[in-house]
């Protein structure tokens, strides 16, 4: 390594042996830091003085990237940015783009969307849960939860023919409705998931040792919840009712009927139990949302911005030229530019558009929430243990794919 | 800077109106008539409401939001740069996003920023969250935020050159980068 390095102060180790403080680095490949996160931490002897969070290893300049694409390709950057819930990244950004437009989504469509971001809410908190579990050091609850998701994953590969990047949701609609017999295989893991969500309460809620290494760490009061920007699980299991698919409903959640899950204690126990409670509930919108699931079209009605049917492209000449345009040259967005935020499974996960017109974007900025709730881990950790900076971070519930975009 | 107009105004809201003709939200009102230096401009479009501040008072404007009874912005939802182009004068922006955690209602301010006077003060002493999202936008853009306790970049490397989303930033970067 070069002299010239420039190491900046708070990153330079300081060795002094007849000190009781010592400064460690957790991460980047901990296995429990769920990605690459990097943490520095200033212990004394076994409690954390300071820890500071490293972040960036993952950045892979997403955010530019989208001023080089057109509308329509932007969609399948965002499938990479939160890898466990592609389907909220989708419908946010979607939906920014349908703000710009003014653009009307079919009731159908809407159903779809919020029946899938639902199935998707549940199978990202499966990961959360088994990950959470296994770090904490109940290795049989990752194979239980795994089993649960892998269902999710086929019915979402079922529907978009991708398992973990669907890009489902497009400018307009859907990628295309829904394949037959989907009703049938969505109602078949609803029937199944209540079991299996308690065998996860057996597994883990009753659980002494589970319990012992979550209750009372990692505590945030609401007030300072709220001024650290938590969001989502994070902020509800501080006490705060907050959810925007209540607070600022958008594609049709006013319609139904859910409850607000939120626990007082702002521990790894509360918000364990939010996360819990909360897969209960997407459950119940999952089921609200197949029985209100009637026929119609799933694509609006924008010839310009979204592509013709296959069929009509091959019949009719006006269906093939703007299915040649949408393709070669994208659609005009006019210029403004909106903030659109949405309850992804992590929390608000907001997307902000600037269009200067064109059919590129002058800027797309995602507010991810794990980036977020991470900012706040300084704050919750100081006094802890050693072990349980990793019952906080599971229980912050990161993706780094959308820390370092 | 367009002045708001004073006289045309509908009868039941008849201080202010927004450039545009529309009435005003009642968060831009509400800062309008206790700061009316704060407002340089007005905006309402797609349903949402962008207020532009002058730089040296979005402090001002961003404390008076949070605790202002029936505004009570205490949520800081989002803070980003955005960079209108090098030929662009002023070029930089700066966005936040405000939400209230007991009212729900949302507004955005913007900081316009000349490219050579590119300073604004911080807002972290207002919400903390504005910590992390102040720091990447240093580092994506290179707007100084004043008084911030930790000005360091944060997603690329400590000794990366230039700031990555500015619209001169070649998008593969000038050269590849090297740990050497």
């Amino acid at each position: 390594m070069s002299a010239t390095l420039n190491i900046p102060p708070q990153f330079e180790i300081v060795d002094r042996p007849l000190d009781t403080q010592m400064t460690i680095s957790m991460g980047p490949q901990h296995p429990s830091t769920h990605g690459v996160l990097r943490l520095e931490l200033v212990l004394d002897g076994e409690m954390v003085v300071k820890s500071t969070p490293d972040i960036g290893y993952l950045h892979t300049g997403m955010e530019k990237l989208f001023e080089y694409r057109k509308y329509q390709q932007g969609i399948v950057i965002t499938d990479r940015m939160d890898y466990l819930n592609p389907l909220g990244n989708n419908l946010a950004y979607v939906m920014a783009v349908e703000k710009l437009l003014q653009l009307e989504i079919p009731e159908r469509a809407q159903t779809i969307r919020v029946l899938m971001c639902e199935l998707q809410r549940i199978a990202s908190h499966l990961v959360w849960l088994g990950t959470h579990a296994l770090d904490i050091g109940a290795m049989t609850v990752f194979f239980y939860c795994f089993r649960e998701r892998e269902k999710i994953l086929n019915l979402i590969e079922a529907a978009s023919g991708g398992r973990l990047t669907p890009s489902y949701f497009r400018i307009g609609g859907l990628m295309m409705d829904l394949p037959a017999g989907f009703e049938r295989r969505v109602k078949q893991f609803q029937d199944d998931f209540l079991h299996a969500l308690g065998e996860f309460h057996k597994l883990v809620t009753g659980n002494r040792i589970f319990q012992k290494r979550t209750q009372g760490v990692g505590y945030i009061s609401a007030e300072d919840a709220i001024d650290w920007g938590l969001s989502g699980p994070c902020l509800r299991g501080s006490g705060v009712e907050l959810d925007i698919r209540r607070m600022n409903p958008y594609t049709g959640y006013e319609n139904y009927d859910f409850e607000i899950v939120t626990e007082t204690d702002g521990d790894v126990w509360a918000r364990y139990l939010v996360r819990m409670r909360e897969m209960q509930e997407s459950h119940r919108i999952v089921e609200q949302a197949l029985s209100r699931l009637a026929p119609g079209p799933v694509k609006a009605d924008a010839p310009k911005v979204v592509l013709p049917d296959r069929e009509a492209m091959k019949t009719h000449m006006d269906a093939l030229i703007h299915h040649f345009l949408i393709v070669a040259e994208g659609f005009d967005v006019p210029a403004g530019e909106v903030y659109h935020p949405i309850e992804a499974s992590k929390g608000e996960l907001g997307v902000y558009i600037r269009s200067t017109g064109g059919p590129k974007p002058a800027r797309v900025h995602f507010r991810g929430p794990s980036f977020v709730n991470l900012s706040a881990l300084p704050h919750m950790s100081r006094g802890a243990m050693v072990a349980d900076i990793v019952a906080i971070i599971g229980s912050l519930d990161i993706v780094l794919g959308e820390i370092d975009r | 800077m367009e002045a708001p107009n004073n006289q045309a105004g509908p009868a039941d809201n008849p201080t202010i109106s927004s450039p545009e003709g529309s009435a005003p939200s009642p968060v831009a009102a509400a800062l309008q008539r206790e700061h009316p230096e704060c407002v340089t401009e007005i905006i309402e479009a797609l349903g949402e409401t962008t207020i532009i501040v002058p730089r040296e008072l979005i402090v001002t404007a961003c404390a008076f939001l949070k605790t202002a009874p029936g505004l009570e912005f205490n949520f800081l939802a989002d803070l980003c740069g955005f960079d209108r182009g090098p030929e662009e004068e002023p070029r930089f922006e700066v966005n936040y996003h405000l939400f209230s955690t007991t009212r729900h209602h949302r507004v955005r301010l913007k900081v316009v920023l000349a490219e050579d006077d590119i300073y604004v003060p911080t807002v972290s002493t207002v919400w903390r969250t504005a910590d992390w999202h102040e720091r990447e936008t240093f580092d994506l853009f290179g707007v100084i935020f004043d008084g911030h306790p930790d000005l360091r970049r944060i997603l690329l490397p400590d000794d990366w050159q230039g700031h990555a989303l500015r619209k001169d930033f070649p998008l593969r970067g000038y050269e590849p980068y090297s740990l050497e």
